[in-house]
């Protein structure tokens, strides 16, 4: 049994799964819920200034769907809380004196002037929330004010609210990042020098689901118009394991808190993101495709893999993959692998030579002595790992090192350590120091 | 002399033995009637589950096991923490997997039953996961500490098992007595072979008294070498799976002779021979009955080697107690199945059976009739297998209250006696299933928590 009780930022809960700020947050009833299902903690549906902006009236979401309509991309076009304030404040304020193990943060977007601010951190301390989550990642509705990801595109907004935030409240102040932006970590930095105690990403990614090829407009539609929406879900786990990454080895926010956003589904999703260096994860779009359940999964998923491992505690896992993480030019290109076909799992569908001759090196074969057999020929095959990744049958393809000789394929070595720093092709290469 | 002997007998010995078949063909015929899946076939059959809420599987399931919580930690790759979710509600999870028939009850109810006729392979999926854990050394529940109280429970069945294991996680000291050799009830001396191979129902049995607090005795039968008396005055509560322990007779005229059985001793001995290849059969086998102990026999006898295996049923095909699929199974066997005849006379030849006579059967106004149309089969061995019953007279018969044969409770299973629990087969309103008399132990067991912690 391991210990899965969280704190981040300061904030206790008794375990590291939270519930992102959207809908499966926007009521009591909904959060009541939620904690009655084992979430450990969830941050609040966005609160603002009243009077509460209006969603619109009719559809808000756009799906992608992986086959048996799986759906692993949610694209919406809801805003903010449309309930009044007041409303909100007292529902949180009564969740967290019922649940008082539970974290319970809070979501805030205002115009972006010091006294707005100011104005709402003082009714929301007077919930005794556990703290706040500034959003500035709405891609939508919200930016066309000059709000959201207005903001959140903008390091020096960021670093701006977030010491007013810091000077006007003692509760711990975390920065939601939007992921749409070249290089996440200048928000991140930003989020930092302001003095906010962590930042959370990633928020949604612009996006249209699909088009109406009759009506010809994006889908979903309102009386025939279509807007862009923000898409979360399975779909952007990568992108956001990647951001989250790129802060966690960023030398300026090393071992800053971070909470880990981006279609998590299940304990190994939200291990990855710890591995990468969250400090804890919150959840959305899984809940609005399972329900609250899935927590369930996710906490005996969690347990046993940190069992297993022989992990005490989800710290231990914590950025334990960030030293592994490393820049391109840095790989060596003396490990060499070549990936292997077993036959006896092998259910000679085809898929891996037909990617192979058609867009990659000819390394898989079609035949052999005049019968279907797919088999690797090293000479050709540069250990890509396509193969790996399009046959339907787990572990059927796995890569081998070479260990000595020379890489049939190519020519170069198989041992010993060579990065593209280094490599004669390279103009810009730094020569190693001759040895003393 | 009677026309029938004289036609089929004619000086023939009974053609019973053992051995008929290769070496081999007894490993293929008795081995696992279902192979169990292999990691990739459990991760494309758990893809298929929908995780409905308020599962429909989970309400058909008599041990209400979650079943889309498990199925979702197959897809996540944490097979030990499925099997977690269903040995929390059914410690027979193992042996359900395999016996279980989940063409009624969860798989019937799966969504994708009625989306496409194909419902979810949960049984199997079960299998895959309790599997992975059983082979584990250690047990997944923790007993509570002492509470210094002492259940007995009579009868090492499923529902014994399940209450026993139940009360001592609570911390209770529980003894099980059995009358056999060793516990598991009809898991160890009534399940087809092929449902459960290597000995998977001792190893089933280990596993479930590796949580501690559990003394078996052996040998030990109620109302022989026990009394229920004695047991309320040694312990705190006790409960009863005692099973059926009768058997349902055909009573038909003949000259006494030997060759015709009951189908549950045959199956008995089945299940405890070492050697498959020296267990005698009939060359021409006849199966009265029509329930699962029925197909039982008449699949076993076929796969030991006999040729001609008939079950005569004495209703028609709606009205059978074995489910389709495992009158599939008999047939794929080999078996042939006759319906609507009722067994007339046993036909011996030198004081050995040789054949049977039936009569074609009709139902009207609610009453079986015979239509006075007759044949016969000729049989080398005849095996009865019309159903079982429970026997009152050990469990104390004049105090225990019962309705319909068996001992009545009320929905905690307890019985009129308030230190006395019952379960199983044993009780009345049961569907004689082993996952039945699972939740029987188990709601029993929570029940007698809740008495001696008061």
């Amino acid at each position: 049994m391991a210990d899965l009780r969280s704190s981040f930022a300061g904030i206790k809960s008794p375990n590291p799964f939270w519930l992102a700020s959207a809908p499966p947050t926007d009521k009591e009833y909904n959060v009541v819920r939620a904690f009655k299902a084992g979430w450990g903690g969830v941050v609040w549906k966005t609160l603002g200034e009243d009077p509460p902006i209006v969603n619109v009236a009719g559809p808000r979401y756009g799906g992608v769907h992986a086959g048996d309509r799986r759906l692993i991309g949610l694209s919406n076009t809801e805003l903010i809380t449309d309930r009044p304030l007041p409303i909100n404040l007292e529902e949180i304020k009564r969740v967290k004196r019922d649940w008082p193990d539970r974290a319970l943060v809070v979501s805030l977007m205002v115009p972006c002037e010091e006294p707005s601010w100011k104005a709402i951190l003082s009714a929301v301390e007077e919930t005794e929330a556990d703290g706040i989550e500034l959003n500035f990642g709405c891609p939508h509705g919200m930016s066309e004010r000059g709000m959201g990801a207005a903001v959140g595109q903008v390091p020096e907004y960021i670093e701006m609210v977030a010491r007013w935030c810091k000077a006007a409240t003692r509760m711990p102040v975390i920065v939601k990042l939007t992921p749409n932006i070249t290089d996440i970590r200048y928000p991140a930095r930003a989020a930092k020098a302001g003095g906010a105690d962590a930042v959370s990403l990633v928020n949604t990614v612009n996006s249209i689901t699909s088009v109406d090829l009759d009506h010809f407009a994006p889908e979903p539609s309102i009386d025939g118009k279509g807007v862009h929406g923000g898409y979360s879900g399975p779909a952007i786990r990568p992108i956001a394991l990647s951001m989250v990454s790129e802060i966690a080895r960023d030398p300026e926010t090393q071992a800053y808190p971070i909470s880990g956003i981006g279609g998590i589904s299940t304990w190994r999703d939200a291990a990855e993101f710890l591995a990468l260096g969250a400090g804890n994860i919150q959840v959305c779009t899984a809940a609005m495709t399972y329900g609250f359940r899935i927590v369930e999964e996710m906490i005996s998923g969690l347990d046993h893999y940190l069992d297993e491992k022989g992990f005490s505690s989800v710290d231990e896992l914590v950025g334990r993959a960030i030293p592994n993480t490393t820049d391109w030019q840095y790989l060596n290109l003396n490990h060499v692998t070549k990936a292997r076909i077993d036959q006896d799992l092998c259910i000679e569908c085809g898929r891996c030579h037909i990617v192979c001759e058609d867009t990659s090196h000819q390394a898989i074969t079609a035949t052999k002595n005049g019968r279907r057999h797919f088999e690797v020929v090293d000479a050709e095959c540069v250990g890509c790992n396509l193969c790996v990744n399009v046959c339907p049958v787990e572990n059927c393809i796995t890569m081998e090192q070479l260990s000595s000789g020379a890489d049939p394929q190519s020519g170069a070595p198989t041992t010993g350590y060579l990065n593209w720093t280094q490599h004669k092709n390279n103009p810009m290469a730094k020569r190693t120091e001759p040895a003393e | 002399m009677d026309r029938w002997e004289h036609v089929m007998t004619a000086g023939r010995e009974p053609d019973i033995a053992a051995g008929r078949l290769a070496p081999e063909d007894y490993k293929t015929n008795f081995g696992d009637l279902h192979p169990p899946l292999d990691k990739h076939q459990a991760f494309v059959e758990a893809d298929r589950c929908y995780f409905c809420h308020d599962a429909p599987c989970i309400t058909a399931c008599p041990t209400g096991i979650d079943i889309p919580m498990f199925i979702r930690e197959i897809q996540t790759d944490n097979p030990k923490g499925a099997a977690e979710t269903i040995f929390s509600q059914n410690i027979l999870g193992g042996m359900c997997a395999r016996v279980c028939p989940t063409e009624v009850l969860c798989e019937q109810a799966c969504v994708r039953e009625a989306a496409e006729g194909k419902p979810v392979r949960i049984g199997e999926l079960q299998r895959y996961a309790t599997d992975v854990l059983m082979e584990e050394e250690a047990h997944p529940f923790t007993r509570q500490p002492s509470t210094g109280k002492v259940v007995a429970v009579v009868g090492g069945g499923p529902a014994g098992l399940s209450c026993a294991h139940r009360l001592a996680m609570h911390g209770h000291d529980v003894t099980i007595y059995d009358g056999r050799e060793k516990i598991g009830g009809l898991n160890e001396y009534g399940i087809a072979a092929y449902k459960t191979v290597d000995d998977f129902a001792q190893d089933e049995v280990n596993f479930i008294l590796s949580i501690g607090g559990i003394t078996i005795e052996t040998g030990q039968q109620l109302g022989r070498d026990i009394t229920l008396a004695e047991l309320r005055e040694r312990f705190d509560a006790v409960f009863l799976g005692l099973g059926l322990a009768g058997v349902n007779a055909v009573e038909l005229p003949h000259d006494p002779f030997s060759g015709a059985d009951d189908a549950i001793d045959y199956i008995a001995e089945l299940r405890q021979a070492d050697d498959l290849d020296a267990l005698p059969i009939g060359r021409r086998v006849v199966v009265v009955g029509g329930g699962m102990t029925a197909i039982d026999q008449a699949s076993q006898s076929k796969r030991l080697g006999a040729e001609d295996v008939t079950i005569v049923y004495r209703r028609d095909e709606d009205r059978m107690g074995a489910s389709d699929r495992a009158r599939e199974l008999a047939q794929t066997d080999g078996v042939n199945i006759k319906y609507n005849a009722q067994p007339k006379r046993l036909i011996d030849t030198k004081g050995h059976v040789s054949g049977i006579e039936f009569e074609y059967t009709d139902e009207r106004g609610g009453a079986l009739m015979g239509t006075g149309e007759t044949f016969v089969l000729e049989a080398d061995m005849v095996f009865w297998a019309v159903g079982q019953n429970f026997v009152l007279s050990p469990a104390d018969g004049e105090a225990i209250k019962t309705s319909q044969g068996r001992i009545a409770v009320d929905q905690e299973r307890r019985t009129n006696l308030l230190d006395v629990w019952a379960g199983g087969d044993c009780i009345a309103g049961g569907e004689d299933l082993t996952v039945v008399a699972v939740e029987d132990g188990k709601i029993a067991a929570e029940s007698i928590n809740r008495v001696l912690s008061a």
